[in-house]
Order: structure tokens, then C-alpha cells, then sequence
């Protein structure tokens, strides 16, 4: 019984632990002014991608016949010009922001919930199966994932969102699977998993209570640094027309017909490579300093 | 040491094999063949076709002849391009695919890990500030808004380097795209080399050494780099990985004729003998190069070996 009380104790102590963590790194955060810029422009860029389309009397696959490939300025109401087809590029622009965000945040979801599952029962069960579910992963590895995608997106009509962010999440929960077995193979070794098996709790439960919500931690980061990769790998797809079709608008679609109409026409890649470039960065500033935040052996 | 090289080396066939296989069965059980768009093929010409390429068999038949054929280092015949085969498809191109991320590999270790000790150095100063910013802009910007906009700048602009294009054996042609594919392994390893010296400086053996009485650059070159490059060195494998798919994209903005294009448009034409050379040219290097990198890191960490 006192040893029943005492493994009680060390669980909730390691509970206290992880809110003091994520407290202090809010602290760390808060305090300092670069990140609050960036948090700062994330929102404007969200809030952008999701009402910025309202504000202007266009669609965004509108045709102005009377304005191909104007430049922004040249016609009143197109602010950041139009395409080759008369479509505004301030509203194609914003909605390539908001699918593009759409499918990283779904696609990035996708791969954490494969990735968790997969790298957690590996990394508790360990032993043989631990062996063969990360040898598969290894194999996976080194067969190239544009191959995957492509068959992916074949399976199911061309240029449907769902079969993106599926396709991207299929191939982005390999790395999320070793990371999870890793740290769940250092917890396992951990006394208030030690504690709670003396207790007799099933393994199964274990995961679930113990393991699981420790490994948070290292996800959320982890999360905030796939959305990013997603986003480049989605406009990547689009840019070599695997990806979002035409006349839905992405960055990468966007960027790859602006990319063809460089010399002519620099608007066209500037609008959406700016929008994309700011917002890789900001979410890249962010994931890095809350890992920072989160890293006990800083400070 | 030999003992473990070959035991490593051993393991890589089997792996291959798997690989193989996966992605036979994956491009057999989607959905389409490789004369689906040739619209006006009357059902008798279409069974000549698969009678002629084979692909009429049992798929087990069609697979250990494949295997057969690959053991004899043969690859088979494009299906679209039908008077290549797909070996000779791949010896033209892989020449440029080759030279261009073994520039961009180069290029990103000599331009990234200098970079990133110089950041650790003078941490928290200018030059700190300056290659975080610049490793932060190379991170967030995309290889096909960096290829455009180089070619903008050197090419059209400046009357430099040639826009795209490629003649054999002129450097010329090879900087932008090399540079484009470097960028982004370049700041990644800038930033792994600063953060992770500046954690191996702060250790007290450094210190101990510094007490010793060493210089500063004993100090850095014997006992801190070693020891810090380490998770550079295991950051070689996903970039060698990042190089091989991402010149996909370089060659294509640049017009390179490289093996890139074969991959999507083979996977897309489902031209079964193509794709299936692709991903075993890949599958090759990434394994080979994969391999040289933990040779790399069991020298540096003797402590692996053992494994």
C-alpha cells in the first residue's frame, strides 16, 4: 500500500512537472518581442487568407476581359494586378494562402495521428516487433515519396484536396514515427512508468495515460515545424502539376505560372512567392523558438 | 572495423530487394496502364501490344522476370520512348542529375558548416544575427522561387551565367541550379553546426581543455568539432535524400536534361520499365550514400560500432 501511494506520488509529480514546463515556456514566449511580431503576423496572414477574398469584388476565378496581365496599380480594384487570363491576383492570391494552409494543417494532422500511433506501439512494445515496424519505415524511407505521392494521387480523380492531404500525410509520418519511438523508448525507461507497472496497470493503459500525454511535448513542436514542410511540399506538388488544378488557385500553382512569366510579367511570382516566403518564416521562427522554449537545458 | 563495414554493406541487398518489390506491386495495383492515352487502340492491338512488352503474363511471372533481368543489370524498354532502353535513358541523363547534386552536396557543406562555427564563435554578435537571418530566408524560400529569381538576377539581368541549359563539361551551366538546389541544405546545416558546437563549447571537457593551457584553435579543431558534427553528419542522409528529389525541380527550371523528369512523367505514363529504373537508380544512391554516412559516423563515434 505505501508503495501504492508512493508511485501515485512520482506520477503526479512527473504531471506537475510537464504544467510548469509549458507555463514557463509561455513566460519565455511571451517575453520576447520578435516572437510576438511573428505570432502577430501569422494572425494578419490568416485572418487575410480567410477574409481577405470578401474584401475585394472578385472571384477569384473571374474573368475581367477588359484587364489581361495588368500590373498592380494599372487598373483601379485589382491591387495586386491580374493573370494572363484577367483573373485578380490579390484574390487568387489569398485563397491559394487559405487551400494551402487548409491542406498543410489537414495533411500535417494526417501524419501526426499515423506517425504517434505507429512510433508509440513500436517504441513501447520494443523487441522484434519494434525491429520490424522500424525497418519498414526504413524501407519507406528510401523509396522516393514523389513516386508514392504520384501513385496516390492516381488512385482517385486528379487535383482532389482530399487525396492531397492524404498523400502528403502518408509520406510525412515516417520521420513523426522515429521521433515518438525515440522519445517513448526514453520514457519507457522512466520510474513513473516503472511505477505504474508495479501498480499493474495494462500496457495498453499505460500508453494511453502515461506515455502519451508526455510525448505532447515533443509533437506540438514537432507539428509546428511539419505545417511549414507541408505548405513547401504541397506548392512543390502543385508547382509540377501534381498538386492543386487549375482554376483553383495554391501558392505552388501560382508561383509555377509566375515563375513561366518572369520577364514579362514579375508580379505574378512576386504576390504569392512574398506571401509564401513570409509565411514559412514566420512559422519557422515560431516552431523554432517553442522548441527552445520547451528545451529544459536551455536557461 | 572491415567486419562492420560488410556487415552494413550485406544488410543494403535485402533492403533493395524490399524496395524493389514494394514499388512493383504499388505501380502494378494502381489503376491505369501504360496505353491508356493512346485513345484509338482497338482491343486487338492493345493485347498485341501487352503481348509483345509481356505484360499479359500472371504478375508473379512478369515479377521474377523482371528480377531475372535486373540481376543481368538490364532495366527493359521504355514503354513510351520505345526506341530507348531504359538504361540508355538513364546513361544520358544521370551524368547532369549526378554532377548537379554532387555541386549542390559540396557546395552546401562548404558554404553551411563554415558558416555555422562562425555563428557559434561570435555568438550573439553581428555576424550570429546575420547567418541566422540569412539560414532563416534560405529555409523559407522554395527551390522554384529561388531558381526564377537567380536566373532573374545573374541571368537576364546581369548577363552573368546562362539562363538554363547545359552544354557538356561547362561549369557555367551548373552554378545557378547549384547553387538553388545548395541553398536550402546550406542553412539547414548551418544552423545544426551552430547550435550544436554551441552546446559541445559550453561542455566542461572543453573547458578543461581551454585549462590546459591549448589555443583556441587546438581547442576547436581537435576536440570541439568532432564531437559537435556528429548530428551534421546524420543530417547528411536526409540531405543527400532532399538533393536527390529536389533537382526534380532544379532541372526542370533550369532545363537540365537530367534523369528528373523521368520519375514524374514515367509515373504518370505509368511506363512501368522507366519508373521501375528510376526508383532503383534512386534507391541506389540514397542506400550508397546513406551507407558512406554511417561509415563516417562510426569513425567519429567509435561508440557506434559496437551496435
Amino acid at each position: 500500500m505505501a508503495g501504492s501511494t508512493r508511485a501515485c506520488a512520482v506520477i503526479k509529480a512527473g504531471a506537475r512537472s510537464a504544467g510548469g514546463l509549458w507555463q514557463r515556456a509561455a513566460v519565455r514566449l511571451r517575453s520576447r518581442r520578435s516572437v510576438r511580431f511573428s505570432a502577430g503576423a501569422l494572425v494578419v496572414l490568416v485572418a487575410l487568407a480567410v477574409l481577405g477574398p470578401f474584401a475585394s469584388r472578385w472571384h477569384f476565378d473571374a474573368i475581367d476581359w477588359q484587364h489581361l496581365a495588368q500590373a498592380p496599380g494599372a487598373v483601379a480594384g485589382h491591387w495586386f494586378g491580374t493573370d494572363r487570363l484577367g483573373r485578380d491576383l490579390f484574390v487568387r492570391t489569398l485563397t491559394g494562402l487559405r487551400l494551402s494552409l487548409l491542406v498543410s494543417v489537414l495533411a500535417t494532422l494526417t501524419s501526426l495521428v499515423i506517425g504517434v500511433t505507429y512510433g508509440a506501439i513500436a517504441g513501447f512494445t520494443g523487441g522484434r516487433t519494434d525491429e520490424l515496424m522500424m525497418r519498414s519505415v526504413d524501407v519507406l524511407y528510401a523509396l522516393p515519396y514523389l513516386f508514392i505521392v504520384i501513385i496516390l494521387t492516381s488512385l482517385l480523380p486528379r487535383g482532389s484536396l482530399t487525396v492531397l492531404f492524404v498523400a502528403l500525410g502518408a509520406v510525412g509520418w515516417l520521420t513523426t514515427a522515429r521521433i515518438v519511438r525515440g522519445q517513448t523508448l526514453a520514457l519507457k525507461r522512466r520510474d513513473f512508468i516503472e511505477a505504474a507497472r508495479a501498480l499493474g496497470v495494462a500496457p495498453p493503459a499505460i500508453l494511453m495515460r502515461h506515455v502519451l500525454p508526455n510525448l505532447i511535448g515533443t509533437v506540438i513542436v514537432y507539428a509546428t515545424l511539419t505545417v511549414p514542410q507541408m505548405i513547401l511540399f504541397e506548392s512543390f506538388l502543385s508547382f509540377l502539376g501534381l498538386g492543386v488544378q487549375e482554376p483553383r488557385a495554391s501558392l505552388g500553382n501560382l508561383i509555377a505560372v509566375g515563375a513561366q512569366e518572369m520577364s514579362s510579367a514579375p508580379w505574378m511570382l512576386i504576390a504569392p512567392a512574398a506571401v509564401l516566403v513570409l509565411l514559412l518564416l514566420c512559422l519557422n521562427f515560431l516552431g523554432d523558438n517553442l522548441s527552445d522554449a520547451l528545451d529544459p537545458r536551455e536557461h | 572495423m572491415l567486419s562492420y563495414v560488410l556487415r552494413r554493406f550485406a544488410g543494403l541487398i535485402p533492403t533493395l530487394i524490399i524496395i524493389v518489390t514494394v514499388s512493383f506491386l504499388i505501380l502494378r495495383l494502381a489503376p491505369g496502364g501504360p496505353f491508356d492515352q493512346e485513345q484509338t487502340l482497338s482491343p486487338a492491338v492493345r493485347a498485341n501490344l501487352e503481348r509483345a512488352y509481356g505484360l499479359d503474363e500472371p504478375l508473379l511471372t512478369q515479377y521474377l522476370a523482371y528480377l531475372g533481368h535486373l540481376a543481368h543489370g538490364d532495366l527493359g524498354t521504355s514503354l513510351r520512348e520505345r526506341d530507348f532502353s531504359v538504361n540508355e535513358l538513364i546513361r544520358e541523363g544521370l551524368p547532369v542529375s549526378a554532377a548537379l547534386g554532387a555541386a549542390a552536396l559540396l557546395l552546401a557543406l562548404f558554404a553551411g558548416i563554415p558558416a555555422g562555427i562562425a555563428a557559434a564563435l561570435l555568438h550573439n554578435r553581428a555576424p550570429d544575427y546575420g547567418i541566422a537571418a540569412a539560414s532563416a530566408v534560405g529555409l523559407a524560400l522554395p527551390s522554384f522561387v529561388t531558381g526564377p529569381l537567380l536566373a532573374l538576377i545573374f541571368g537576364l539581368t546581369l548577363h552573368w551565367l546562362p539562363v538554363a541549359g547545359w552544354s557538356a563539361g561547362s561549369l557555367r551551366y551548373l552554378v545557378l541550379p547549384a547553387v538553388t538546389l545548395a541553398l536550402p541544405v546550406a542553412a539547414t546545416l548551418a544552423r545544426l553546426t551552430r547550435a550544436s558546437l554551441l552546446e559541445v563549447l559550453r561542455a566542461p571537457f572543453i573547458r578543461s581543455a581551454r585549462a590546459r593551457g591549448l589555443g583556441p584553435a587546438r581547442v576547436l579543431l581537435r576536440h570541439a568539432l568532432p564531437p559537435a558534427l556528429l548530428p551534421v553528419v546524420s543530417y547528411l542522409g536526409p540531405a543527400v535524400a532532399f538533393v536527390v528529389t529536389g533537382s526534380l525541380v532544379v532541372e526542370s527550371v533550369f532545363g537540365l536534361p537530367g534523369t528528373g523528369r523521368y520519375l514524374v512523367q514515367g509515373a504518370i505514363d505509368r511506363d512501368y520499365p522507366l519508373v521501375m529504373g528510376m526508383i532503383i537508380v534512386y534507391a541506389v544512391l540514397t542506400l550508397l550514400l546513406n551507407f558512406l554516412v554511417d561509415l563516417l559516423y562510426g569513425w567519429l563515434d567509435p561508440g557506434v560500432r559496437r551496435d
